[in-house]
């Protein structure tokens, strides 16, 4: 039954989207596909919400007469689908609410209305796909829908680019897969995945399907170093549409990667961990310094949930690493970490990407060097993502603190692995962890400072307006999320238990029912935290401390200048850049990283022109892996062009041959 | 009953550091000149100061914002709840199951966050350099950090305060290699995070050299007196930390009556005298360090903190 009304959404969203496509050019067109898309998805929301609440036990499963004619096209709905379909549809139910405001201003809607709703319908099918064959059909949908979406605006510079990696990116990444389910399905071609989770892999085999997930998943989700696509496609497309690329089919993807290697794969090796870990702390890593480094707010934002893949990849690794060792309890803390990330990154990504596409409405900039000021013209933006980065650089009481604590939690428990390698390995991570969260923070001080604080940069950051009802709508009810699963993470915790138990057999104590509500994943002597009773001390401590200034000391307030040590600029561009924020960091960390260079020019004595600052930086992972794969393809491309010129006798030769040696493989090979 | 007992323990030792944290910063200050054969100011200098400064208008420059008014009071609650947190003269306080030793050193991090923030309200070059210098050194302390996180709970099994103190009571710790290493790693973070010599110069006036003060430079008035108050504070948090973790001996354990307390009480201010004492001397006998020297010391931090870790895998011993 729920199933079916999750397909019948899924048809309603492709109807839409056809619709759209013939009434692109009316001006109502846009109210009503977001009015679909946010009905839709709020119909969705509740149905996957009550199956995971009420009834967390029952599989539900429907097999649709479509598809390849031996297979059939199946569904299923259990926990961890039923988890993910609420972070796909919260996604879609705020950025539907976010478009009816922000889509008013889109220049071309015909290229955005049709793909809006079939990117949430083919989210929604990968996550309820039940087969190889659905699984990859809707993972490709969804990823030329969005391929679509980013080329919404394609005349601007770099965006035609960014949608051609993206697309090689992606046709990689579902190669992979492909690969993947083949392996997975074996000889027989048992496709569904039921037949699949059946089957026990050879160690070799399920190691093949484990690098060829990482690459089919992790290029979606953005592990360095398939990342290179992100950066450039999430900021290309309409903001709604980058917060649903960045806060949910990231997210997807990890749902891809968790249903194959924690569902389908069998029992894992102790070191598939290792190998896990060491990506997601480099990309942790790796994503953050990439973040600090931009002025593009989207950009920074897009880079940013490099580092967010990255902690959720290190959550998923440790719970691998657990679960190898038949330690449940910690494997269900280390998955429960990442599942809460999963949410809480989708939450507050979506959040800052509703911010920054209301900066873009409000000013026509995303350069974060022509910002500024927006605080005194923005305000209920500025607060909401405000709200946003707080969440984002794991600062209580708000939500990525909870998800990023339970991590080091997990972290902390690695000394009981039996495995020396990993044993040496966990704390290096956890120091990477502590390490990305710092530059997080460091990073959104970045962020919001310059675009939201100081003074105008630019007549455009002067001239802005506040954003439409609809958009802070949508962002307030990011932030309340982001509050309520700050403060009271127990009751999310506990709705994550139904997928660990489904995955691992395992799950955290209910935490929803301990004193206080505070937050105990192993035992109360050992650690604990209650964001609530945080939040109302600290509001309390403030609002006494100020009331209590304010009574009896002083309350007096005069405007004046700013001090500056008495040398105050009139200029504004005597502030601090983004750049010049950022370059302490970039001369600590990037000149490893990024092999950072500074050329500073001073004109000689006597001279009056200006002396010059350039910064050189390198991309190494470009540099060092891209290029040359571009390169080789250039090259053997430039051979095959020969082939083109044989003769038909050459030709014939050639498939005379190839068939021989390929029948010498296959006989030599059974 | 009991319960209203208990939160009002919690609540002596949230006014205690409130009283304390002035007197040990004037303390080391007293201390500190009398080292360079000054006179120096009275010990109650710094509550003198506050006085002063809360009586006195604010002076708001044009285009702050409502952020830069409400930053100094979210720094201090912040800052403050942290410190009430860490035990001080007495160990299984109510609120200690709040926040765990990470969840302290995040709420600094959020103090810490929006510090940064007001530094860059005003749209000042100072505020700007204070802040980014501030988030670097920060990035640099948190990973070591959490190394010392790391090598405690290696130890004692518990992040939670209250139980690392108790578990630090008994004699089969003794003393360790490692916990020497840790020792001298959260030294260095400390030194760091408190913006002390040779990180940061807490006298400074020269605006080049300075983190912390520039971010506080357009700040006057009580906004100023609330944000000074939140630097003391955190100062004396880290000398409850490395007292409680450290050396624990004389805490009492909630529950026992008020003589225990009152022991308690006395080693702790005991404890921060002969802490003040070591920093002062410390700080007159070293000089500051360039601003990107910093990242080698944490980096020391970072290392000896590792290698405690590392020890205690080898051996439960060292």
């Amino acid at each position: 039954m729920a199933v079916a009304v999750l397909l019948f959404c899924v048809g309603v969203l492709l109807a839409t989207g056809v619709g759209a496509v013939a009434g692109a050019r009316r001006s109502a067109t846009a109210a009503i596909v977001y009015g679909l898309s946010l009905l839709v998805s709020a119909v969705a929301l509740a149905v996957a919400f009550a199956a995971l609440a009420f009834d967390s036990q029952w599989v539900q499963t429907l097999r649709l007469p479509v598809g390849l004619p031996w297979l059939g096209a199946h569904f299923r709905l259990d926990a961890l689908a039923a988890l993910f379909l609420i972070v796909v549809n919260l996604g879609g139910l705020t950025a539907s609410l976010y478009g009816l405001g922000y889509g008013r201003h889109e220049e071309a809607p015909g290229r955005v209305l049709p793909f809006f709703p079939a990117f949430l319908a083919g989210m929604n099918l990968v996550v309820l796909a039940d087969d190889a064959f659905t699984f990859l059909l809707a993972w490709e949908f969804m990823s030329l829908v969005s391929w679509a979406l980013v080329m919404a605006h394609h005349r601007e510079a770099g965006n035609a680019r960014a949608g051609y990696i993206y697309l090689l990116m992606a046709s990689f990444g579902t190669l992979a897969l492909l690969l993947a389910f083949g392996l997975l399905a074996g000889p027989e071609g048992g496709y569904a995945f039921d037949a699949i989770r059946r089957a026990v892999p050879d160690p070799a085999l399920a190691t093949a399907v484990l690098v060829l997930a990482l690459l089919g998943a992790g290029s979606k989700a953005g592990l360095v170093p398939l990342h290179v696509w992100l950066p450039l496609a999430h900021p290309a497309a309409p903001s709604h549409v980058s917060a649903l690329m960045s806060g949910v089919m990231t997210k997807v993807a990890v749902y891809g990667f968790v249903r194959i290697v924690f569902d389908l794969l069998g029992p894992p090796l102790w070191w598939w961990g290792a190998v896990v870990l060491v990506l997601g702390g480099v990309t942790a890593v790796l994503g953050v310094l990439y973040a600090l480094m931009q002025h593009d707010l989207k950009r920074l934002l897009a880079y940013h949930t490099v580092e967010n893949i990255g902690i959720v990849f290190i959550g998923l690794g440790l719970a691998l690493s657990f679960q190898a060792n038949l330690m449940g309890p910690a494997a269900a803390l280390a998955l429960t970490a990442a599942l809460f990330h999963v949410f809480n990154h989708s939450v507050f990504k979506s959040l800052l990407f509703f911010g920054a596409g209301a900066v873009l409405t409000a000013t026509g900039e995303r350069d974060m060097e022509r910002l500024g000021g927006l605080i005194h013209r923005m305000p209920f933006t500025a607060f909401a993502f405000l709200a946003g980065s707080i969440a984002i650089s794991a600062l209580p009481p708000l939500n990525g603190f909870v998800s990023e604590w339970l991590t080091f939690q997990g972290i902390l428990l690695s000394p009981k692995l039996p495995q020396w390698l990993l044993k040496f390995l966990v704390p290096a991570i956890g120091a990477m962890l502590a390490l990305s969260a710092a530059l997080a923070a460091g990073c959104f001080v970045k962020a919001f400072g310059v675009t939201f604080l100081g003074r105008h940069r630019s007549s455009a950051a002067q001239g802005a307006r506040e954003t439409d009802g609809f958009s802070l709508a949508a962002m307030f009810l990011l932030v309340f999320l982001c509050l309520l699963a700050g403060v009271l993470p127990g009751f999310f915790i506990d709705g994550l238990a139904p997928a660990t138990q489904q995955l691992l057999g395992a799950r955290l104590e209910p935490q929803a029912e301990m004193a206080w509500l505070t937050l105990v994943p192993i035992a109360e002597g050992r650690s604990s935290y209650n964001g609530l009773l945080l939040f109302l001390l600290i509001g309390a401590a403030a609002l006494l401390c100020a009331k209590a200034i304010h009574r009896w000391a002083s309350r007096a307030v005069r405007r004046s200048a700013a001090w500056d040590c008495g040398f105050p600029d009139p200029s504004p561009l005597t502030q601090y850049t983004a750049g010049s924020f950022a370059q302490p960091i970039r001369r600590v960390f990037g000149t490893v990283a990024f092999r950072a260079r500074e050329e500073v020019s001073m004109p000689p004595p006597g001279e009056t022109g200006p002396a010059t600052l350039r910064v050189h930086m390198r991309d190494l992972v470009w540099d060092g892996l891209y290029v040359p794969v571009e390169r080789f393809i250039g090259f053997a491309a430039d051979l095959l062009n020969r082939v083109q010129f044989w003769t038909i006798r050459a030709y014939l030769n050639l498939v005379f041959f190839s068939v021989v040696l390929l029948l010498m493989v296959l006989t030599l090979w059974s | 009953m009991e319960l209203i007992g208990k939160v009002l323990v919690q609540l002596v030792q949230l006014l205690l550091v409130l009283a304390l944290a002035p007197l040990l910063t004037g303390y080391i200050r007293h201390l500190k000149a009398r080292l360079l054969r000054r006179r120096g100011p009275a010990v109650v200098q710094p509550y003198r100061d506050l006085l002063k400064l809360i009586r006195k208008e604010v002076v708001l420059a044009d285009n702050a914002s409502w952020l830069f008014r409400a930053a100094p009071y979210i720094i201090f609650a912040a800052t403050l709840i942290a410190a009430s947190l860490v035990p001080t003269f007495a160990t299984g306080l109510v609120f200690s199951p709040a926040a765990d030793l990470i969840a302290i050193v995040a709420l600094l991090g959020a103090a810490r966050f929006f510090l940064a923030l007001a530094g860059l309200d005003v749209g000042t070059s100072f505020g700007g350099i204070g802040s980014s210098r501030e988030m670097m050194i920060a990035s640099l302390a948190e990973p070591a950090m959490l190394m010392f996180v790391f090598s405690l709970s290696l130890l004692a099994g518990s992040t939670q305060l209250s139980s690392v103190a108790d578990f630090m009571q008994r004699p089969e710790v003794g003393l360790r290699v490692s916990l020497a290493l840790s020792l001298v790693a959260l030294i260095m973070v400390a030194i760091a995070e408190n913006g002390r010599i040779p990180a940061d110069n807490p006298a400074t006036h020269l605006e080049l050299t300075m983190i912390h003060e520039a971010m506080i430079l357009e700040y006057s008035g009580r906004h100023l007196a609330v944000i000074e108050l939140a630097a003391y504070l955190k100062l004396l948090l880290y000398f409850s930390l490395i007292a409680c973790v450290f050396v624990p001996w004389g805490l009492a354990t909630a529950g026992e009556g008020f003589g225990a307390f009152a022991i308690g009480l006395g080693w702790y201010v005991a404890k921060l005298a002969v802490g003040g004492f070591l920093l002062a001397v410390f700080e007159t006998g070293t000089a500051k360090m360039r601003v990107f020297r910093l990242s080698d010391f944490l980096g020391v931090a970072l290392m000896l903190g590792l290698l405690a870790a590392l020890l205690l895998f080898v051996s439960r011993g060292l």
